[in-house]
């Protein structure tokens, strides 16, 4: 009796085991499925990532044929560097009206949905005032223009990013062929250690499905679930097919884009010939939006 | 050990009912929370954390509080401790079951937990925590369960126990340290990037668990056969007595440095605290509660007289434990995200559902330890007859 027993709880509990392990196992299958194609291309397999993710997103949010792919991969017209910086000329940008486009062709080309909660709410790239932009940098007397002037605020896709080093399961990640800081939307546990590291702001989370709030949505790039942090991307999925990225193209030549790296650049031509700042540089992440007041 | 969890009067029945039945109106919450998306809680883009990691951190706290009667009986071979280090062991249990249920309840994608262990991340602090965590509820699992079964037995601890049991007393120290870290190393937080972070957390953790391992003992003298005594009692009171006072001292050295350095990024998140910021003040009422309930904790437990009347001991580390948890249970996480890093004020106040869900997660740890805590007196008890 006493044996029979043991042997059945035996039993049962090597059984309970494998049950319990077959997610676990059936993960790592797949992961291992993600990976194999990656390594053929020899990319990284934080790119691998970023691309199964930004595949698998659209095809599940919409019917659309081979045709709706999205190109995180890099094409043979991509656009490369060693590190993606940014130059607004805020002078060439002094009103809303301004910003209205730039902002309005991003969130609508990257499915951004329209929260009307404040507390929900989901934006990539949006107007600020000098004073909530440039914290550290605020004078009791300032230029009244500078002061009214309002001011485009995104991720700044920083080189030491303190949201990538924050994240417990690589989904936010410094991709290292050209510094751009992107989010696996499949990977991310939504623990929102991103939120709380980014100083800028600049990273939102989906408090709830954001589908319904889309008004038209792009099938060239996958909407979000709910439960996940998304933030601006520097249009990657444009560069990859050797376009600027949308707020660039639309900025009326306002915002250049180029590799820091490159001395022959836009942007290190414009840095080596204006006066710019960029937010919270005390900080030491290396923020590579930089302002021309 | 377990069936003796199974005899037990009315009370004791009736006692489970009621947590059971919290923890099933609480999982509705929480199905409905998975349902629709954390949207249901007060969280925002801004304060992106609240009561769950607030309470989580908490009860860090609490788990890491144990080690206050594990380290002098198995250090200093404080033999009076020997009957109460079990009741110390099992209520971190208990925390540290709450804590991981804490961190899950509160991620936005819960089915994929297991990326953490999946693609370990070791730059990430909370891969670390996660480490530390679940390690500690294995030591104490391990130690508690083989002590209180030898004792059981009329027999001494196995040889081999004894590595771990010095193991968890640094172990202690790294949870909450680490726990700390998750917080203190990220760059404009003002209000969190401090060193002195990781000890703060500690001395509020050393005042709040004994505090309310007292509490327990106190309670379980009146309900049970099994006093855990009056000197192990006032034992206790000295550490909660010491740690509340450091913990206070702790907080005038932050406020000192905010104030005195007069950086407005370290001044803004205490005064939005204390005083309000801009005209926005939900928590000012809170903490000066909690400051208040600190200051009445110390004087009923620095002054001898005060602190051996067991109805005043009460009294006092009921006090100690509700300001500790106003301090870091309300105003250490919400009072780091405001202002946000845009300046910009956005006020947080838990919702109801996020509030059921919480009481629903401490319902759960009231069960476990109910339950460890049932067969503690039990083979007390039985080894007493």
């Amino acid at each position: 009796m006493e044996d029979s027993r043991r042997t059945f709880l035996k039993i049962a509990g090597i059984s309970a085991m494998g049950l319990g392990a077959n997610p676990i196992l059936s993960a790592f299958a797949t992961d291992e499925h993600t990976e194999a194609p990656a390594e053929e291309q020899a990319q990284t397999p934080a790119e691998a990532h970023a691309e199964a993710g930004a595949e698998q997103a659209p095809a599940a949010a919409g019917e659309h044929g081979e045709a709706g792919r999205v190109h995180v991969q890099r094409g043979s017209d991509a656009l490369t560097a060693k590190q993606w910086a940014m130059v607004i000329d805020t002078r060439k940008l002094q009103t809303k009206d301004d910003m209205e486009p730039l902002i309005a062709v991003c969130h609508k080309i990257h499915n951004v949905p329209k929260l009307q909660n404040k507390h929900h709410e989901i934006k990539w790239i949006w107007e600020t005032e000098y004073q909530h932009a440039f914290t550290d940098k605020m004078n009791q007397f300032l230029n009244q223009e500078v002061q009214h002037r309002p001011f485009l605020v995104l991720c700044n896709h920083c080189e030491n990013p303190p949201c990538v080093r924050a994240c417990p399961t690589k989904a936010t990640f410094k991709r290292e062929s050209d510094g751009i800081v992107m989010m696996d939307f499949h990977r991310c546990i939504g623990c929102r250690f991103c939120m709380a590291a980014c100083p800028f702001g600049s990273r939102s989370f989906n408090f709830r499905d954001p589908r319904p709030f889309i008004k038209e949505q792009n099938k060239q790039f996958p909407t979000r679930t709910r439960g996940v942090v998304e933030k601006c991307n520097f249009c990657a999925e444009r560069l990859a097919v050797g376009q600027m990225p949308a707020c660039v193209e639309a900025s009326k030549g306002a915002i250049a884009f180029g590799d820091l790296y490159d001395p022959e650049s836009e942007v290190r031509q414009l840095l080596k010939t204006n006066y710019t700042i960029r937010r919270k540089q005390v900080l030491g992440t290396e923020p590579s939006v930089y302002y021309i007041v | 050990m377990l069936e003796l969890t199974l005899k037990g009067g009315k009370s004791y029945w009736g006692w489970l009912v009621v947590l059971l039945a919290v923890i099933g109106g609480a999982f509705g919450l929480y199905i409905w929370q998975i349902k629709f998306g954390l949207g249901i809680t007060g969280m925002s883009r801004d304060v992106s954390w609240g009561f769950y990691i607030a309470n989580f951190t908490y009860l860090v706290g609490v788990a890491a509080g144990g080690v206050m009667v594990v380290l002098p009986y198995y250090l200093h071979d404080y033999k009076a401790y020997g009957r109460i280090t079990i009741l110390g062991e099992f209520l971190a249990i208990a925390a540290v079951v709450m804590c991981l249920l804490f961190i899950l309840v509160d991620l936005g994608q819960p089915m994929r937990l297991f990326n953490v262990p999946l693609y370990p991340t070791p730059n990430s602090v909370l891969f670390w925590d996660m480490i530390v965590l679940n390690g500690y509820l294995f030591l104490n699992l391990v130690i508690g369960w083989n002590v209180l079964e030898s004792e059981r037995n009329n027999a001494h601890y196995q040889g081999w126990l004894k590595p771990f049991i010095y193991i968890s007393i640094p172990w202690a120290i790294s949870i909450h340290t680490v726990t700390a870290y998750l917080y203190c190393g990220l760059p404009g937080r003002g209000f969190w990037l401090t060193a002195i972070l990781a000890p703060r957390f500690l001395s509020s953790a050393f005042a709040a668990g004994p505090a309310l391992l007292i509490l327990l003992c106190l309670f379980i003298r009146k309900v049970t056969r099994f006093d855990p005594g009056r000197k192990q009692i006032q034992a206790l009171a000295k550490t909660v007595a010491y740690a509340i006072s450091v913990n206070v001292f702790f907080m005038i050295c932050e406020v000192f440095v905010a104030f005195y350095s007069n950086i407005p990024a370290h001044m803004d998140h205490i005064k939005y605290l204390f005083v309000g910021l801009h005209g926005h003040g939900v928590l000012v009422p809170w903490m000066w509660a909690s400051v208040g309930l600190m200051v009445i904790g110390i004087i009923l437990l620095v002054n001898p007289g005060s602190r051996k009347n067991e109805s005043v001991l009460a009294v006092a580390c009921l006090a100690v434990v509700i300001g500790t948890w106003i301090d870091k249970g309300l105003g250490m996480i919400s009072g780091g995200f405001v202002p946000n890093p845009l300046h910009e004020i956005t006020e947080y106040v838990p919702t109801v559902p996020e509030i059921g869900i919480t009481l629903g997660v401490y319902a759960i740890g009231a069960l476990v330890l109910t339950i460890l805590y049932k067969m503690v007196v039990s083979v007390k008890e039985e080894v007493r007859a």
